[in-house]
């Protein structure tokens, strides 16, 4: 197992043609932060994302994953990474049990089953394990999607609007564990819309805008007024 | 210095497709198939620099695939449109000739046939990279080196498929020339090969321009 | 972590999975086909009787067209909820889940293929039982090849626009020798005479185009799916 305890992002640009989609961004990442990436529509959170899943590759500079700076992204590297795209990455037709089993499987993972039980349990999905995946609400989708996410316990949990379709209770018990998990000494970063939820819980917000990363104005008020002053900034 | 290459090469390019058909008529008339035969002076070169553009464009595919070197993308769009362009010369030169040998203008004649295949395996390269959207150049690799691997089974695969419904060699040979065809023959290719290279150099030229365009443009933006 | 053909395996059975789930993709593929044989025997049927060789061609045009078919649906499935990024994100070689995704390919194939033979031997009265093997063998090393460039292209337009119409115009004039191969090798078995020698040429050659391809499907998989 490939582990690494942080995380620099070296002035990544990711181009396609014309279009910027990230540009110069730098940020590094300490064990045990939880940082909240914040931006409009289409300011390049997913794809920053995606880059740190080594899914996507710059256009220009590099992400090093401890002190492992190679391009090619191997498959070690990737255990110690989880990722939750907004599209959550489920399969419709099998159960949740099933989905949760294949992805143990798939990660090499022993006592798949008896992992995929107590991760059914955490998201109160235990009843409703052998449901198909297509009668799910949003709200239980992502839950389950969550525990898939963090079924390898990963080093690097990348999260991309988390808290979508989560009611009062499932938001609570998402920032716990995520506290929970920061204090295990895993980093974590977080794209979302929700304002009020990252106040509530990271330990600093990065913003994305037109691909480019900008300080939030102002040190103090709430993140709210802070985010809204930004965005109004050089409008 | 690319320009000045282009300039130079176009000329000579020019020179050699004047003085052309002077050696052509000079040339010996094959006895059984007439002026008609003196097609293949374009036919067969046309073929050739098509292979070429066909496994250049491979070649480099694989390397930006493999290594991600920009040069090589724009070496192997460059040399696809060309693969593309020579081929559709010789697929239109060999019908001209079958039409006035034989009657008929296509027959599928093995050689034809295989061109054909490559032919519409780039123009789908072609397509790919213009309606595939954002990313598609590294799929268009992957397509070109699947075509270029393809080559030798296209080549059996139709040979043998022609073997089977014998007919007569559409197209001449350059094996039953006689030694005056030899000169102008060279003439052509060395003729042809000059035009491919001075139009992949424009064509280069025109990409790695694009490609700085685009970087301003970001630069600008940014 | 897991072994190459464990992770192939796994997603194999993970699309068997999902497919008896609902049976959708064999019986569309299963019916299409019959169109498919349908739709080219009303063309080369002639007062009742077959144009020479046409049993042979019809195979292989339905093979082909409803195997396109059962490529794009088999990778919509991946595209729903952005699946596909969820194997690749897992901690196995890439190209392995290439190779799990042909196995499941190939057997959807290989059904449906069981069923247009027989209904066309049937419809154009042809004895299968003459060379069984050497016709199994055809449509084994056929149906790989195809599968093979189909699987890549497949899965490599996944994110592209146009993806429904871009596949067939990329992989069939790749899986021409293919269709080539396959067209002469099963005349070669139907005709009055058998032609075996012909009919091993052609076997030969399918088994190279596998070779060639499945290795370069392997090796290519994984740059072509990193953005």
């Amino acid at each position: 197992m490939f582990d690494f305890d942080h995380l620099t992002i070296d002035d990544v640009s990711r181009y396609y043609g014309r279009r910027r989609a990230l540009s110069h961004v730098s940020l590094e990442l300490q064990p045990g932060e939880l940082v909240g990436l914040l931006g409009p529509n289409g300011a390049g959170k997913s794809t920053l994302l995606a880059v740190l899943a080594t899914l996507i590759r710059p256009s220009s500079g590099r992400v090093i994953y401890g002190n492992y700076s190679g391009s090619r992204s191997t498959s070690a590297l990737r255990e110690s990474i989880g990722f939750l795209s907004h599209d959550l990455q489920l399969y419709a037709e099998l159960t949740a049990r099933e989905n949760l089993e294949f992805f143990a499987g798939l990660y090499g993972l022993d006592n798949p089953s008896e992992r995929a039980t107590s991760a059914l349990s955490r998201a109160g999905l235990g009843r409703r394990e052998n449901d198909v995946v297509e009668s799910y609400s949003r709200g239980m989708r992502q839950k389950l999607a969550l525990e898939r996410t963090l079924l390898h316990d990963p080093r690097l949990i990348l999260l991309d609007e988390p808290f979508t379709g989560l009611d009062e209770m499932a938001t609570v018990a998402l920032t716990d564990r995520l506290l929970n998990l920061k204090k295990s000494g895993c980093m974590v970063l977080v794209a979302t819309h929700d304002l009020d939820i990252a106040e509530g819980f990271v330990d600093r917000s990065v913003m994305l805008r037109n691909g480019k990363m900008v300080e939030l104005e102002g040190e103090f008020g709430s993140l709210r007024k802070r985010y809204r002053a930004t965005l109004l900034q050089d409008n | 210095m690319k320009s000045k290459a282009f300039g130079g090469l176009l000329a000579i390019a020019a020179v050699m497709f004047v003085g052309a058909p002077i050696l052509i008529s000079g040339a010996p008339t094959e006895s059984t198939m007439g002026l008609v035969q003196k097609i293949f002076y374009f036919h067969v070169p046309s073929w050739i620099v098509m292979f070429l553009a066909v496994f250049i464009c491979g070649f480099s595919s694989a390397i930006y695939l493999f290594k991600e070197r920009p040069a090589a993308d724009r070496l192997a769009v460059a040399s696809a449109e060309l693969a593309v362009l020579f081929g559709l010369m010789g697929l239109m030169t060999g019908p001209l000739w079958a039409i006035k040998a034989w009657g008929v203008w296509w027959q599928w004649d093995a050689r034809l046939t295989m061109a054909l295949i490559l032919e519409l395996i780039f123009i789908a390269y072609i397509l790919l990279r213009t309606y595939g959207g954002p990313g598609s150049e590294k799929l268009a690799a992957g397509l070109a080196l699947f075509g270029m691997a393809n080559v030798p089974f296209v080549y059996i695969s139709v040979n043998v498929w022609r073997t089977i419904h014998p007919t007569t060699n559409v197209v001449p040979t350059l094996s039953s020339s006689a030694p005056g065809m030899f000169g102008p023959f060279v003439w052509c290719m060395v003729a042809f090969l000059v035009l491919f290279v001075a139009m992949l150099t424009a064509r280069l030229r025109l990409e790695e321009q694009r490609s700085r365009l685009e970087r301003l443009h970001l630069a600008l933006e940014g | 972590m897991k072994s190459f053909f464990e992770t192939a395996l796994l997603v194999s059975f993970k699309d068997i999975r999902v497919e008896t789930r609902s049976w959708e993709m064999v019986s569309t593929t299963l019916f299409f086909a019959a169109s498919c044989v349908l739709v080219f025997s009303f063309a080369f049927v002639r007062e009742g009787r077959p144009i020479d060789g046409a049993a042979a061609g019809i195979i292989w045009i339905a093979v082909a067209f409803s195997g396109t078919l059962a490529l794009g649906r088999a990778f919509e499935r991946e595209r729903y909820q952005d699946a596909m990024r969820g194997l690749l994100m897992a901690p196995v070689q890439r190209s392995a889940l290439f190779l799990g995704k042909l196995l499941g390919i190939i057997l959807l194939m290989a059904v449906v293929e069981a069923v247009v033979v027989l209904f066309v031997a049937f419809t154009f009265q042809i004895s299968l039982f003459l060379y069984p093997g050497y016709l199994f063998l055809l449509l084994a090393t056929g149906t790989v090849g195809f599968a093979t460039v189909g699987t890549l292209f497949a899965a490599m337009l996944l994110r592209t626009s146009s993806r429904g119409v871009l596949l067939p115009i990329l992989l069939y004039p790749v899986t021409f020798p293919v269709l080539i191969a396959g067209v002469g090798g099963t005349v070669a078995l139907f005709q009055g005479q058998p032609n075996l020698d012909l009919a091993r040429f052609w076997i030969a050659l399918l088994v190279f185009f596998d070779a060639v391809f499945i290795t370069l499907a392997l090796w290519t998989f994984e740059p072509v799916m990193t953005e």
